[in-house]
C-alpha cells in the first residue's frame, strides 16, 4: 500500500486522527477501493466513528490488490506522527504512508521542508472488522448547520459534562445538560440553549424527538468540523435509536455514530459487527448472556434492515485468507472466524448492487421494535439470511 | 422574595465574572447577602472552613444597569442565599459576549439563581442560554453570623506588595513549609519568613507604606501613637490558604493592603472602586 498525502491535506488528515482518538484508543485502518477508511469505536460500544477518504484525496493512492487488508494500532502512536498540527502546516510538504507486511507495520514518513524526512515505523495488529451499518436516510430528524453555531453552543456546557439532551419541535431545537440521578438534580447547575431553525441550513422535523447522548464524542466530531470549515449533519429518530452526525464534502467523508439513551435510560450500544463477537454490554448492566460460543455461522446472522435493503439473494463464497484471522487479544473478544465487509457509505443500500459486492450484515437496531434492547444476541426468531457460507451474504 | 438584575454593559459584565471567578477560587460555597445598594459574598469565619473569613461587598448600582429586589419582609429588604459561586463564575465566562445578562432568582425543582443570556446571533430570533443555578436560602434566624465582621485591633496596617510577587513567592515557599511567618511594622517593611530544620528563607519588602487610618485607631490605645515603628508585628498562618489568597485574584485592586493582629490575625483589604475584598487569615495554634 502506498498512499501519499500532500500539502493542506496533511493537517486534515492529523485533524481527523485526533478527533478519532476523542472515541476510542485504537485506529482501525482499512485501505478499501474506495478510500481509506480510518475507524474507531469505544469501549464500550456506545460510539462509533469512521473517515473515509477517496482516492482523489491522496496525490497517490495504491492499495494492495486482492486479499483487503485490515489492521489496528494504538491510536496514539499515530497521533504523536500528527502531534503539533500548527508545524505540520508549516513544515510538513507530503505524508507517505506505506506497509510493510513483512515486518507488521504502517511507515509514516513525513517530507519537510529543507530535506527533511521523518520517518515513523507504527506496528500494527490484524484486526476484525469494524464496520457499523446505519441509514441515514431513514432518519425522522435531518439538520445541517455550520460548525461555528454547533461549537458556540456546546461552549457553555462545562467540559466535564457527559450526557446532554436535544430535544426538537418544528422550529426549534433545545440543548440541555442531562442529569442522571434524582440527588444530583438538586445540586447540579443546570444550562439551556435554545436554537431557533433558521440558525441551520437545513431543518426538518417529522417527529419531535428528544434524545440524549454523550457530548465529549460529540465534541470530538466538532474539533474537525470546524477546523475544516465543513456543515455537519445530524441525523436522528427515537430515543435510543443512534444519532449520527456527518461531515462531507467532495473526497472525505466522516461519520460519527453516537448511542443514544433509551427511554428506560439504557444506553443502547451501537450494533457494530454481529460476528465480532465483541462483548457489547450496558456499561452499568453486567453482560448479557453471549450465543457467540459457536461457531455456527447461522447463529451469528442477525436480521436484515428488510426497510433499506430487500432481502439478500446469494451467497458468495468467502475468499480462504479471510478465515485466517488471529484471536484478538483483548479478552473480552471472542474467536473470530470470518468477518464481514461493509461498505460504508451514505448507508443508502441499492437493491441492484452487483454481487460481487460485501454484505451488510450490520445495522443500527432499526428492524427492532424500539423498545427492545439493542444487543448482541443473535436473533434467531428472525430469518437467518444466509446459510452455512463462511462470512460473505449479501444482501442488498 | 424576589431578585432580578440586568447587566447589560461589557464592561460590567467582565468585571462582574471576574469578581465571582476570584470568590469562586476563594471558597466552593458562601452566602450571598443581597440589599437594595449591595450585593455581599460573606464567607463567615468558621472552624469549618479553617477559620478563613471573606467579606467582599459590592455595589449594584456600578454593575447592574436594571437592579429590583424584595426582601423577606416588606421591613427586611434583605436575602441571604448559600451559593456555590463556582458554576456561576462557569456560566459566566461562556456568555461575555451577551447582549444582555439577567440574574433571577427563581423556583424551578428548588430554589435557583438563574443566569440568563441573551446571545448576538445571525438569525432574526435572538439565542438565549439559561443556566439554573441551585441555591438555598438562609432562614432569618441565622443572619446575624453574617453581619460585616468590624476592622479588628490590628498592631500594623501595611500596603501590601505588588500581589504577583507575592504569590511567586509565596509559591516558591511552599515547596519547602506548611506554616509562613507574615511580620510587618509601621516603616513600611514586610518580611515573609519560612523555616524548616534544614533552611529558613525570608524575603524583605521595604518601604511599603503603612496606610492611616485616621482617629479610629488611635482610640483603643492603638497602634499608631505608641507602637515602636521598627518592631514587627507578625503572624504565622497556614501557607496554602495563604497562596489560596493570592492565587485567586482577578480583579487588580486599587489599594491593597494587610492588617496584622500580633499573633492572631492577618487581614488583607483589597479596594476597588466598586469592590472590596476583605480576607481574614487566623494564626495556626
Amino acid at each position: 500500500m502506498q498512499c501519499v498525502v500532500t500539502g493542506g491535506n496533511v493537517k486534515v488528515l492529523g485533524k481527523a486522527i485526533h478527533s478519532l482518538s476523542r472515541i476510542g484508543d485504537e485506529l482501525y485502518v482499512e485501505p478499501q477501493e474506495d478510500g481509506l477508511a480510518l475507524r474507531s469505536v469505544n469501549s464500550s460500544r456506545s460510539a462509533y466513528a469512521c473517515f473515509l477518504f477517496a482516492p482523489l484525496f491522496f496525490s497517490r493512492y495504491a492499495i494492495p490488490t486482492g486479499l483487503n487488508f485490515r489492521c489496528k494500532m494504538a491510536i496514539k502512536s499515530v497521533q504523536s506522527v500528527f502531534k503539533s498540527l500548527a508545524t505540520l502546516e508549516k513544515t510538513v510538504e507530503k505524508c507517505h504512508i506505506g506497509l510493510d507486511e513483512q515486518k507488521d507495520r504502517l511507515t509514516f514518513t513525513l517530507h519537510c521542508k529543507h530535506g527533511l524526512l521523518k520517518t515513523h515505523n507504527l506496528s500494527y495488529q490484524d484486526s476484525e472488522s469494524l464496520e457499523a451499518v446505519f441509514d441515514k436516510n431513514s432518519c425522522a430528524n435531518v439538520f445541517r448547520a455550520q460548525p461555528r453555531v454547533l461549537v458556540d453552543t456546546v461552549v457553555h456546557f462545562p467540559t466535564s459534562l457527559e450526557e446532554v439532551t436535544v430535544t426538537v419541535s418544528d422550529e426549534r431545537m433545545w440543548v440541555r445538560n442531562h442529569v442522571e440521578d434524582e440527588a444530583e438534580r438538586s445540586k447540579a447547575m443546570l444550562t439551556e440553549l435554545c436554537l431557533a431553525a433558521d440558525e441551520f441550513d437545513y431543518f426538518a422535523v417529522k417527529a419531535h424527538y428528544s434524545i440524549t447522548f454523550c457530548l465529549k464524542e460529540f465534541r470530538g466530531l466538532l474539533l474537525f468540523a470546524e477546523s475544516t470549515g465543513l456543515p455537519v449533519s445530524m441525523y436522528f429518530d427515537e430515543p435510543g435509536s443512534p444519532v449520527v452526525l456527518s461531515v462531507t464534502d467532495s473526497v472525505l467523508e466522516g461519520n460519527f455514530v453516537l448511542a443514544t439513551l433509551s427511554d428506560n435510560h439504557d444506553l443502547h450500544k451501537i450494533h457494530i459487527d454481529s460476528t465480532q463477537k465483541v462483548d457489547i454490554g450496558d456499561a452499568d448492566q453486567p453482560h448479557p448472556p453471549d450465543d457467540f460460543m459457536s461457531d455456527d455461522m447461522d447463529a451469528y446472522l442477525i436480521a436484515m434492515d428488510t426497510s433499506a435493503a430487500p432481502g439478500p439473494s446469494t451467497a458468495d463464497p468467502p475468499p480462504p485468507s479471510l478465515a485466517t484471522f488471529r484471536k484478538p487479544p483483548a479478552p473480552n473478544y471472542r474467536t473470530r472466524t470470518h468477518s464481514e465487509e461493509e461498505e460504508e457509505d451514505d448507508g443508502e443500500e441499492d437493491p441492484e448492487r452487483p454481487p460481487d459486492k460485501k454484505f451488510r450484515s450490520l445495522f443500527f437496531g432499526s428492524v427492532l421494535p424500539p423498545s427492545s434492547q439493542m444487543n448482541t444476541q443473535p436473533l434467531t426468531t428472525q430469518e437467518v439470511l444466509a446459510s452455512d457460507s463462511e462470512d460473505e451474504t449479501e444482501a442488498e | 422574595m424576589k431578585f432580578r438584575g440586568k447587566i447589560t454593559d461589557i464592561a460590567c459584565l467582565n468585571h462582574f465574572t471576574r469578581v465571582v471567578t476570584t470568590i469562586s477560587k476563594l471558597t466552593k460555597t458562601c452566602v450571598l447577602r443581597l440589599t437594595p445598594d449591595h450585593l455581599f459574598f460573606i464567607l463567615p469565619g468558621k472552624v469549618t472552613n479553617g477559620g478563613v473569613g471573606m467579606w467582599c461587598q459590592l455595589l449594584q448600582a456600578n454593575f447592574f444597569q436594571e437592579y429590583q429586589m424584595e426582601g423577606v419582609t416588606s421591613e427586611v429588604q434583605e436575602i441571604c442565599l448559600e451559593v456555590s459561586p463556582e458554576p456561576w463564575s462557569r456560566a459566566l465566562k461562556t456568555v461575555q459576549s451577551a447582549k444582555s445578562v439577567k440574574l433571577k432568582l427563581t423556583r424551578k425543582h428548588c430554589a435557583c439563581v438563574t443566569v440568563a443570556a441573551e446571545l448576538p446571533t445571525l438569525s432574526s430570533v435572538g439565542r438565549v442560554v439559561t443556566h439554573d443555578v441551585p441555591v438555598d436560602v438562609i432562614p432569618r434566624r441565622l443572619w446575624q453570623e453574617f453581619q460585616e465582621a468590624g476592622v479588628p485591633d490590628f498592631d500594623v496596617s501595611v500596603y501590601l506588595p505588588p500581589l504577583k510577587t507575592m504569590k511567586s513567592v509565596v509559591d516558591r515557599m511552599k515547596n519547602l513549609s506548611n506554616f509562613l511567618v507574615m511580620e510587618a511594622n509601621l516603616n513600611g517593611d514586610m518580611n515573609l519568613k519560612i523555616q524548616t530544620d534544614l533552611v529558613s528563607v525570608t524575603t524583605h519588602f521595604k518601604d511599603l507604606g503603612n496606610p492611616a487610618w485616621g482617629v479610629d485607631s488611635s482610640q483603643d490605645g492603638g497602634p499608631s501613637q505608641s507602637r515602636d515603628p521598627e518592631v514587627m508585628a507578625e503572624v504565622t498562618v497556614d501557607i496554602r490558604k495563604l497562596q489560596q489568597f493570592l492565587m485567586g485574584q482577578q480583579v487588580n485592586p486599587s489599594k491593597a493592603l494587610c492588617n496584622i493582629v500580633h499573633q492572631n490575625v492577618v487581614h488583607l483589604v483589597l479596594l476597588h472602586e466598586d469592590v472590596s475584598l476583605q480576607y481574614f487569615i487566623p494564626a495556626v495554634a
